[in-house]
């Protein structure tokens, strides 16, 4: 589950890249919004962006006979291989061109459903739910198909059962028993300042994986001295809680939060806060400016 | 290093000494926890500690938070095999993760939904020998997720919690359950919360620890009990096999 911030909306990356990913897989997509047609959001998702790879294949044939590294194993493989192919399917990518969209056959198919929560009720929803979820059924074989269930502003004020808190909470309960019984993942986004604070909880307790995100002011010099690459970034990721199915230990992470960045405009790229070197060009240890450091003038970031 | 650092919790516990009678024997065992820390782990210790060989306890686990085969991966690396102890009629698992009351009707009718579960429990306890009446545990995984299966009628799932503990006096039961402290600490009246908290015997709390995250310790617990007097605050890491308890300072 993600929390949305009112502020930016961080969120519709996260369920761009997750829902992208899934159609370029093979697997099949159930995408819910409180949109009267969700379906035209599927025209923003991003095509996945080219492979570095593609790079080391123009390489001079020459120069490749007398190559002695693994990667000459290459030629066993065969010539069809374009864009990061292998056999005409796309091999498992995070990394997605927001500025070239989806290509039209991956969305005109037949492995999406859409269903706009504006007006429908939460049984529709949790019967159409259902049946896409029948399609994956959990066995002791091997996975044939997956599917993906991503449901955007769960809690909006649009939806016609926005303030039936229990329901709501019974429709999560719901999915998530669905979901663990099915090859399948679903993502659900929500605004948590629509949510009483006792019900906010009890959502985040649904979750498996709860994640927040957060919008980043521009312009904020006291965070641009502390972080490095503040420019770059539109805002932060909050790992709250890691799925722990089948065990008792908690995933501690080496960081929680994550910076959000759109490296060229193209690539959502999400990476570890690094704090900006202190300033040691005055000589002394506690230099005049940097993050870390005493200053002359005191703000509530210093320390 | 494990015998002392289980010994923290059981001796909290008073499951240190002797695990025949069972010590938590007509005892109402509370856990809470929070999104930070889960206290899930102590309910699988209780569990494995209830089903020890050394014991002849029955338990009957309701799960409304996950299906058998979570707890049957995790007490397996714990050392105890739930499916085995389930064929032997000392492990009886009562999946409720798809049970929701219909509505308006959360318990007021025999067929309503916790009116009928509580039938089942009571009828699987008169069906044991009537040995073993006085060694059965009652374990709810969890609480909160209850009274979303009861549309929010937390009234009828404090009378069902009631009626389970009158089990407590009749059969000389356990009842143990689990449940989130943060979902209530921001409501205005938390009736049903501080009801639980008062019929507990034994209170334990799982916390993160006031320094945040850390690979090396897991969070805090704090035990109360009532029975002993006794309040009891170590820090634990959570590991596959055991739960490593230990003072501060001293991991």
């Amino acid at each position: 589950m993600v929390m949305e911030d009112a502020e930016a909306p961080h969120h519709m990356l996260l369920l761009r890249n997750f829902m992208a990913q899934g159609l370029v897989l093979g697997q099949h997509l159930l995408y819910s919004s409180p949109a009267r047609d969700p379906r035209g959001f599927l025209g923003t998702l991003p095509s996945p962006a080219a492979s570095k790879d593609d790079k080391s294949r123009e390489r001079d044939p020459d120069q490749e006979k007398g190559l002695r590294i693994a990667w000459q194993y290459k030629k066993y493989f065969g010539e069809n291989q374009l864009d990061g192919q292998r056999d005409g399917k796309h091999e498992y990518s995070n990394e997605f061109d927001l500025r070239k969209p989806l290509e039209r056959h991956f969305i005109n198919g037949p492995r999406i459903d859409c269903v706009s929560i504006q007006d429908s009720d939460l049984s529709t929803l949790r019967d159409r739910c259902a049946t896409f979820l029948s399609q994956f059924p959990r066995n002791d074989g091997s996975i044939s198909c997956a599917g993906r269930i991503a449901i955007q502003s769960f809690c909006a004020p649009q939806c016609a059962y926005s303030n039936m808190e229990w329901d709501m909470l019974s429709f999560i309960r719901s999915l998530k028993s669905m979901v663990r019984s099915s090859n399948s993942v679903a993502i659900v986004t929500f605004p948590p300042s629509l949510l009483s604070p006792s019900f906010c909880k009890r959502w985040q307790h649904m979750a498996d994986t709860l994640l927040s995100v957060k919008a980043i002011q521009d312009e904020d010099k006291e965070l641009a001295q502390l972080l490095t690459g503040y420019q770059d970034m539109v805002g932060f990721l909050n790992v709250h809680k890691v799925a722990r199915i089948n065990t008792q230990v908690p995933v501690i992470l080496e960081a929680t939060t994550f910076s959000i960045k759109l490296q060229k405009r193209r690539y959502l790229v999400l990476e570890c806060l690094n704090q900006a070197p202190v300033d040691g060009s005055s000589g002394t240890s506690y230099g005049t400016s940097g993050g870390c450091s005493s200053s002359s003038k005191t703000g509530n970031l210093d320390f | 290093m494990n015998q002392r650092s289980s010994n923290l919790l059981d001796e909290a516990l008073g499951l240190d000494q002797v695990i025949e009678p069972w010590p938590l024997r007509g005892r109402v065992v509370a856990i809470e926890d929070q999104v930070e820390t889960s206290g899930s782990f102590v309910l699988h210790h209780l569990l494995k500690r209830s089903l020890s060989p050394n014991s002849s306890n029955v338990t009957i686990f309701i799960a409304f938070s996950q299906p058998f085969s979570h707890y049957d991966r995790i007490l397996r690396k714990l050392g105890c095999n739930l499916v085995s102890q389930r064929d032997n009629s000392r492990f009886f698992f009562f999946d409720m993760l798809k049970l929701q009351c219909p509505d308006g009707d959360e318990g007021i009718t025999p067929e309503g939904g916790l009116i009928a579960l509580y039938g089942k429990i009571h009828k699987t306890i008169s069906a044991l020998p009537e040995i073993s009446w006085k060694n059965v545990s009652i374990i709810i995984d969890d609480l909160s997720l209850m009274e979303v299966a009861a549309n929010g009628s937390s009234d009828y799932v404090l009378d069902f919690l009631h009626y389970c503990r009158t089990l407590t006096s009749e059969f000389d039961c356990s009842l143990i359950t689990l449940n989130h402290e943060d979902i209530y600490s921001s409501e205005d009246r938390p009736t049903f919360f501080i009801q639980m908290e008062y019929l507990a015997d034994i209170l334990i709390k799982a916390e993160p620890l006031a320094t945040g995250l850390a690979t090396d310790v897991h969070g805090q617990l704090t035990v109360s009990n009532k029975g002993r007097n006794k309040v009891s605050n170590f820090h634990f890491k959570v590991k596959e096999n055991v739960v490593e308890c230990f003072y501060p300072g001293r991991s």
